[in-house]
């Protein structure tokens, strides 16, 4: 489903991805880890289509489709989904009507019938109870004034409606209670499936207790430097990643 | 420069005499008194430059330099279609149409005024009911310092009346409409009178508007302002607005000039005590837009709400000015301008708050908000506070921001194109103005405006 080969992205002159390889097929969840600033929540926003990031060398393709000439709306609606870590909030529009509009978009894009407003009102009725929101905060502006927690139950929220094949959630889980994990992690849960492929993006290992990876991936420094089952993931979470680090400069020793 | 100068002016004065000589327009002798002292004061300040500081951002030398017609009451151009354009639904309003400053009865609609509520012609009334007008009229709007309204007070002619009895509860808006036609196109049709083929067919109106709210009284008044036809015409206006002890007056004043237009507009509120004002000032048209909005707080307890929204396109300049005067002690004042730039349009916005030194407890906030939509678009806005009275609570603060590209990517990333998502945040920015108006016909009338010309704006943003 996914392939990227060789990816590398700057912002300004700051290079952060520096030769990214991934192969994501349909069905598959794959986790990736690694420390802050390694380049994680870049990769995610690339893949988006961010337009402040750079893309300099190397390719993306999705579904045999070069993903990186599609502008963000094209992407979404070819059914690549960002869960963001820092969901914007914008005072103004409301989650249910920016949603419909959305999620309209990408029917109409794949030659489906457009929601009226009462079909959209039961799907979003629906999807709400998966993570345990109510009518209230989806009728608010979206996300102004929503706690942590309220903004990636959100997230998991539009994914749900907007029904993606390629999932990539950026930290969905950091920051959230207890309560709130488990809910988020059963939205991503019920949301597997042998069609959809996921991205989870994370620091911890509690998430990937609910949402058991396939594969396990290390990022350090721009680069994918180290794949591996789930057993990578309680490696880490055990020793850190300081013996990665030690790893990859062992194997690139005279890096000018 | 200082030829050119007097030499504009002379056109005015000697304008003045044909005027004053014309008879068309006697009234009685004060309103005589007022129009030549205040001819003499336009004569004395000339047109604003910008070396004035008030003025400094705003530069009127295309308004001094056109030689203007004094426009007619011309209905001929003016169709049932065009006027509907601007109208409110009838059924939900009372309404007066002016046509070129003009009161046209024809025109208007007042069958719903509710008994003791006069609503009409300000020169009728100044004939048939001076004691009405005469305590009121030109003792607020003061043309000493303003040569806009010294021109307006010189040249006054018509405009509306609208007078609510004490303790009267007006519940349907009084809608006062102004229409700016093109003139005949044939000058052999025209009365002798002046030369004008030296005029060409700009035309000047200068409608002026007193509204006295008495004592527990409660009204709404909107102010439409619309031009048919793609001439040049300036549209100065005065409005002066009196509201009594207690009196509650919700105020609207709706600019959709045409794209020639020019448009200078004083709108001066004196208000006592416990009284309520709240104004919204909406500005779509116009080539070049200049409003003074002043409110003075005389009597405590007052509330005192301005709202504003401006939107302009292509070589659109539009001036807020706004002075808010807290005399008294215990009023609150709350201001909040937001405004939309695009194109190569310039906006200014400078809100003074006056607080006088007996004007203790005062708790007054003034904000301005701006979005430039384009890179050619610009902004000059300049909270004031002056403060005289030592126990009060002021805050002040302006803000000029782009559209968030955060949250354009993040609307983009769900599926809505580039153009749709400028639009929902263009729209989410201005929509909380339009929350706030009350008269549900102007509101919906204004959201429809934004959203045509927001799919306007889309449809340029295809284009490129
Ligand atoms: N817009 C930007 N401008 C400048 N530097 C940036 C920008 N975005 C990211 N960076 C830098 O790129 C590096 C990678 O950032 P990124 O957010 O991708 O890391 P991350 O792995 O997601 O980290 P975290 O775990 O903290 O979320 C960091 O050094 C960051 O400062
Ligand atoms: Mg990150």
């Amino acid at each position: 489903m996914l392939e990227v080969r060789n990816l590398h992205a700057k912002v300004g002159n700051t290079e952060i991805l520096r030769g990214i390889d991934l192969t994501v097929n349909a069905g598959e969840v794959h986790a990736v880890m690694g420390p802050n600033g390694s380049g994680k929540s870049t990769l995610a926003h690339v893949l988006a289509g961010r337009e402040s990031y750079e893309v300099t060398a190397g390719e993306v393709i999705y579904e045999g489709k070069d993903l990186l000439k599609m502008p963000p709306e094209e992407r979404a609606r070819e059914g690549v989904f960002l869960a963001f870590q820092y969901p914007v909030e914008i005072p103004g529009v409301s989650t249910t009507y920016f949603l419909k509009a959305g999620v309209n978009a990408i029917r109409k894009h794949r030659g489906l019938e457009e929601f009226d407003a009462i079909d959209f009102l039961a799907l979003i009725k629906e999807k709400m109870k998966l993570v345990e929101m109510d009518q209230s905060l989806v009728n608010r502006p979206l996300n102004e004034g929503f706690s942590g927690g309220e903004k990636k139950r959100n997230e998991i929220l539009q994914m749900a409606v907007l029904d993606p094949k390629l999932a990539i959630l950026d930290e969905t889980d950091s920051g959230l209670d207890i309560d709130a994990l488990r809910i988020v992690a059963n939205g991503v849960d019920a949301l597997r499936s042998k069609d959809r492929a996921i991205l989870l993006i994370t620091h911890y290992q509690r998430l990937l207790n609910y949402i058991v990876p396939d594969y396990v991936h290390v990022m350090f420094d721009g680069r994918i430097v180290k794949s591996g089952g789930k057993a990578l993931a309680l490696e880490l979470e055990d020793k850190g990643y300081d013996w990665i680090k030690a790893e990859v400069e062992l194997a690139q020793p005279t890096i000018a | 420069m200082m030829v050119t100068a007097s030499k504009e002016l002379d056109t005015y004065l000697s304008d003045f005499e044909l005027f004053e000589k014309n008879g068309a327009t006697k009234g009685p002798s004060w309103i005589h008194q007022i129009r030549k002292a205040a001819i003499s004061r336009f004569s004395e300040l000339g047109f604003p430059t910008t070396r004035l500081e008030e003025w400094k951002y705003t530069n009127v030398a295309p308004i001094a330099k056109t030689r203007f017609k004094r426009a007619e009451c011309e209905a001929n151009g003016l169709t049932a279609e065009a006027l509907a354009r601007a109208t409110l639904e009838e059924s939900a309003c009372v309404q007066l149409v002016f046509v070129n400053g003009h009161f046209s009865r024809k025109l208007s609609s007042l069958r719903s005024l509710p008994e003791g509520v006069k609503a009409g012609s300000l020169a009728a009334a100044w004939g048939s009911d001076p004691a009405s007008i005469e305590p009121h009229l030109a003792r607020h709007a003061s043309y000493h310092d303003h040569a806009f309204v010294a021109l307006n007070s010189a040249f006054m002619k018509d405009g509306a009346f609208v007078y609510v009895p004490k303790g009267k509860v007006v519940e349907r808006p009084i809608h006062l409409l102004f229409v700016s036609t093109a003139p005949f196109d044939s000058a052999q049709d025209r009365p002798v009178g002046l030369a004008h083929e030296s005029l060409g067919t700009a035309v000047v109106s200068h409608p002026r508007n007193l509204i006295v709210a008495d004592d527990g009284s409660q009204a709404m008044i909107v102010e439409s302002y619309v031009g048919v036809g793609t001439n040049v015409y300036l549209t100065n206006v005065v409005t002066e607005i009196i509201g009594g002890k207690n009196a509650v007056i919700d105020y609207y004043k709706v600019q959709r000039e045409s794209e020639e237009a020019f448009h200078i507009a004083t709108v001066q509120a004196h208000l006592d005590r416990s009284s309520n004002f709240s104004s919204h000032s909406i500005d779509l048209g116009g080539a070049l837009v200049r409003n003074d909005l002043n409110a003075t707080l005389d009597g405590e307890g007052i509330e005192c709400t301005l709202d504003g929204l401006y939107m302009v396109t292509g070589r659109q300049h539009v001036d807020n000015h706004t002075r808010i005067d807290h005399v008294k002690p215990h009023c609150s004042s709350r201001e909040l301008y937001k405004g939309l730039l695009d194109g190569k349009s310039r906006g200014v916005f400078n809100g003074k708050i006056y607080v006088h030194k007996a004007a203790q407890k005062t708790d007054a906030k003034q904000t301005n908000k701006n979005l430039l939509l384009s890179e050619g678009a610009t902004i000059n806005t300049k909270p004031q506070l002056e403060i005289y009275a030592d126990d009060v609570k002021c805050t002040h603060g302006s803000t000029i921001g782009q559209l968030d590209q955060d949250a354009v990517f993040y609307l983009r990333s769900r599926g809505l194109d580039l153009a749709t998502a400028r639009n929902l945040l263009t729209y989410a920015f201005a929509s909380e103005m339009v929350g706030r108006i009350k008269v549900e016909p102007v509101r919906a009338q204004i959201e429809n405006l934004l959203v045509t010309r927001l799919q306007h704006g889309s449809r340029a943003e295809d284009a490129r």
